[in-house]
C-alpha cells in the first residue's frame, strides 16, 4: 500500500472543520507503523501515551470551535538526538540506551506548542555521525524505496518516517549533510536553516559550530510551516539569533522571475552519476524556463570542505562526547575498580567503532604538536570556504546543486571504507562549513526507481528566497 | 605512516578509550587513511587567512547583555537530576573511590 501523502494544511483543516479527529490520524498513523516499520527500522521509540494526550488536547480545542494553532493534529516525529522530557533519547547510542531526558528540546516544545502531535523518536546514526543510518547502535534504518538499500545518514530515521507514510513531518539535525542527503535518498523534501536560525537546547551535541536542526517534508511549504514554528531566538541557546523570523509561507508564491541562480561547476565533475547528473540539468532548465537566469559560477575551495570538516567536526566531537563518563546518566561500566578505568571501560562499552574513531581522530587534531597543522590550518580553510560562499552571493540569489552525487548505496557498500562514506557528503558539508542555509528536494529518479534530489542553497538567513525558489520548482517539477 | 599503533594507544588514552587491540590496529589503518587525504590542506596557502572562530553572520548573534540580576531560573529538581544515574545513594552520585589509602 501507497500511504496518501497528506500535507500538514490538510490535516489541520480536516481537525479543524472536524472532517476527523486529532485521535484519529495518530491512530493511523501507529496502525501504518506497526504495519510497516518492521521492514523499514525508522523508529526507535513510540510516545504514544504523550501523543494521545495531545492529540485529544487539539480534539478538544477543534470541538469548541476555537481556531487552531498552525500544526494542530498533525502527526510528526523526531531524531532521537532531541531531548524529549519523559521519553527515552538515545542519540542512537547504547550509552545513551535507557536516558531518559527531564526537559524538552526547545524545537520539540515548539512544534508541540503549535498544535503537532509527537508520535516518537526516530533511529539515526549513533551521535548523528554517519552518511547510511548504518551506524545506529540498535540497528539499520532501510529505504522505504528499496529495503536493500540505505536511507541516508544520519537522519535515516526522520528521511524514512516521511518516504513510508509513518509520519506527515520529522526533525532532522545536519552537521555535514543529515537532513538533504537522507531527503535526497529517499525522495522527500529535507531543510537546513542557517546556523542560528533554530535555537539547540537539548539537541545532543555533535560538532557545535556546524549542528543544525531542520525539518523533513513531504512538501516545500510543509517545510516552511515547519520552520516557520521552531524558528527565533531562545534564551535558553545563545547561539540562537536575535532575527526576524519571516512568514516563510506567505512568500513562496511570490514571482521567482529574475531571481539570479548560480551552477557552481565544482559540484558537477569527477564522482557524479550520469543519472543524477542529467537529472539535476533537467530541473535546472525548467528553474531556467521559470525566469531565473542561470548563472554558471565558481566555489574554487569545494574540493577541501571534506578534509576541513572531518577535523573541525571530530575536534568537537571530541569534546562534546567527554561528557559521557558513567557518572551522572548513561551507561556505566560495572567491573571498574577505579575512577579512571570506570571511565575508559564505561566509553568502550558504550560507543561504536565509528564514534570512537572520530573521537580519537578529533584527539589527535587537538593534541599538541597537531593542533596547528590540524585544527587551525582546516579552520583557517573554512574561512575561505566561506569566502566562496560570500563572493557568490554577490553575484546570485541562490545556488543550484546535486545533494548527492550518487542515489541511495546498498547496506554493506562503504561500511569498511571509512572514507568513501565521507565522500557521500561531498556536495552538502559546505553549507555545513559556512553556516548558510539549504534545502533538497526530489527532482526524479533513475532508471531503477531511486530518488535523486536538487540541492538549493541560499545567503544566510535568506531561507525566504530557499524556500520560495524550492517550491515554485517543486510546481513545475513533473 | 603518520599514526602508529603507540599514537592511537597515547590519544585513546587521553580520551579516556579503551580499545581492544583489534580494535587499535583498525584505528592504526584508518586514522592513516583519512589523515592522508586531509593532507590535500596543505596545497593551500593559508598564511594570512584567519582561522573560522565561530560562524560570522549578518545577524549578529551577541550572547551579551546586562550585569542585571534577572531573577534565578528555575534548576532541574535534585530527585529528577539523580534519575538517570547508574549509582546514586539518593542524594549524591556515587563513584568508585578516587583516592587510594
Amino acid at each position: 500500500m501507497v500511504p496518501r501523502a497528506l500535507t500538514i494544511d490538510a490535516v489541520r483543516s480536516a481537525v479543524q472543520e472536524r472532517r476527523a479527529t486529532a485521535v484519529s490520524f495518530a491512530e493511523e498513523h501507529y496502525a501504518n507503523i506497526a504495519q510497516r516499520d518492521g521492514a523499514i527500522g525508522a523508529f526507535l521509540t513510540l510516545a504514544k501515551e504523550r501523543a494521545l494526550a495531545q492529540a485529544a488536547r487539539i480534539d478538544a480545542l477543534a470541538e469548541q470551535g476555537r481556531p487552531l494553532p498552525p500544526l494542530a493534529g498533525v502527526p510528526v516525529a523526531v531524531k532521537d538526538v532531541m531531548s524529549t522530557c519523559g521519553v527515552r533519547t538515545t542519540a542512537g547510542s547504547k550509552i545513551l540506551e535507557n536516558y531518559v531526558p527531564a526537559y524538552d528540546c526547545t524545537a520539540v516544545a515548539r512544534l508541540e506548542a503549535a498544535g503537532a502531535v509527537i508520535l516518537g523518536k526516530l533511529n539515526c546514526d549513533e551521535f548523528a555521525m554517519g552518511s547510511s543510518n548504518e551506524n545506529s547502535a540498535f540497528h539499520p534504518v532501510r529505504n522505504p524505496r528499496d529495503l536493500e538499500r540505505v536511507p541516508g545518514g544520519s537522519s535515516g530515521g526522520s528521511a524514512a518516517a516521511v518516504a513510508a507514510g509513518m509520519a506527515i513531518a520529522t526533525l532532522g539535525s545536519d552537521t555535514g549533510g543529515s537532513i538533504r542527503q537522507p531527503a535526497s535518498f529517499c525522495g522527500v523534501v529535507g531543510f537546513m536553516p542557517s546556523y542560528g536560525r533554530v535555537s539547540r537546547y537539548g539537541l545532543i551535541a555533535f560538532a557545535s559550530s556546524l549542528d543544525r536542526i531542520g525539518p523533513l517534508t513531504n512538501t516545500v511549504k510543509d517545510a516552511a510551516l515547519m520552520l516557520r514554528t521552531i524558528a527565533g531566538r531562545d534564551p535558553m541557546d545563545s547561539t540562537s539569533a536575535d532575527a526576524p523570523v519571516p512568514d516563510y509561507a506567505a512568500t513562496l508564491e511570490s514571482d521567482v522571475r529574475g531571481l539570479r541562480v548560480g551552477v557552481p561547476k565544482e559540484y558537477f565533475g569527477e564522482g557524479l552519476e550520469a543519472e543524477v547528473r542529467s537529472s539535476v540539468e533537467t530541473a535546472i532548465e525548467k528553474i531556467s524556463r521559470l525566469g531565473c537566469e542561470v548563472v554558471p559560477i565558481s566555489l574554487p575551495h569545494t574540493t577541501y570542505a571534506i578534509p576541513a570538516y572531518y577535523i573541525v567536526a571530530t575536534a568537537e566531537a571530541s569534546a562534546n562526547l567527554a561528557r559521557y563518563d558513567g557518572v551522572r546518566y548513561g551507561l556505566r561500566a560495572s567491573d571498574a575498580r577505579t575512577l579512571g578505568e570506570m571511565y575508559s571501560r564505561t566509553r568502550d562499552a558504550g560507543f561504536g567503532a565509528e564514534v570512537k574513531r572520530r573521537i580519537l581522530l578529533g584527539t589527535y587534531v587537538l593534541s599538541a604538536g597537531y593542533y596547528d597543522a590540524y585544527y587551525l590550518k582546516a579552520q583557517r580553510v573554512r574561512t575561505l570556504l566561506t569566502r566562496d560562499f560570500d563572493a557568490a552571493f554577490q553575484q546570485v540569489d541562490a545556488i543550484v546543486t546535486p545533494t548527492s552525487p550518487t542515489p541511495a548505496f546498498k547496506l554493506g557498500e562503504k561500511t569498511d571504507d571509512p572514507l568513501a562514506m565521507y565522500l557521500a557528503d561531498i556536495y552538502t558539508v559546505t553549507a555545513d562549513l559556512a553556516g548558510i542555509p539549504g534545502i533538497s528536494v526530489p527532482c526524479g529518479n533513475t532508471r531503477a526507481g531511486l530518488p535523486i534530489g536538487l540541492q538549493i542553497l541560499g545567503g544566510q538567513f535568506d531561507e525566504a528566497t530557499v524556500l520560495r525558489l524550492a517550491h515554485a520548482y517543486e510546481q513545475v517539477r513533473a | 605512516m603518520k599514526v602508529t599503533e603507540k599514537d592511537v594507544v597515547y590519544v585513546a588514552g587521553l580520551a579516556h578509550l579503551e580499545l581492544a587491540a583489534g580494535e587499535q590496529q583498525r584505528m592504526v589503518r584508518d586514522l592513516n587513511s583519512i589523515l592522508d587525504y586531509v593532507d590535500r590542506l596543505n596545497e593551500l596557502d593559508t598564511k594570512d587567512v584567519p582561522p573560522m572562530a565561530q560562524v560570522r553572520s549578518r545577524e549578529a548573534v551577541d550572547a551579551s547583555r546586562e550585569d542585571q540580576v534577572e531573577g534565578l531560573r528555575p534548576s532541574l529538581p535534585h530527585q529528577a537530576a539523580l534519575a538517570n544515574a547508574p549509582e546514586t545513594d539518593g542524594a549524591f552520585f556515587m563513584v568508585p573511590k578516587v583516592i587510594e589509602k
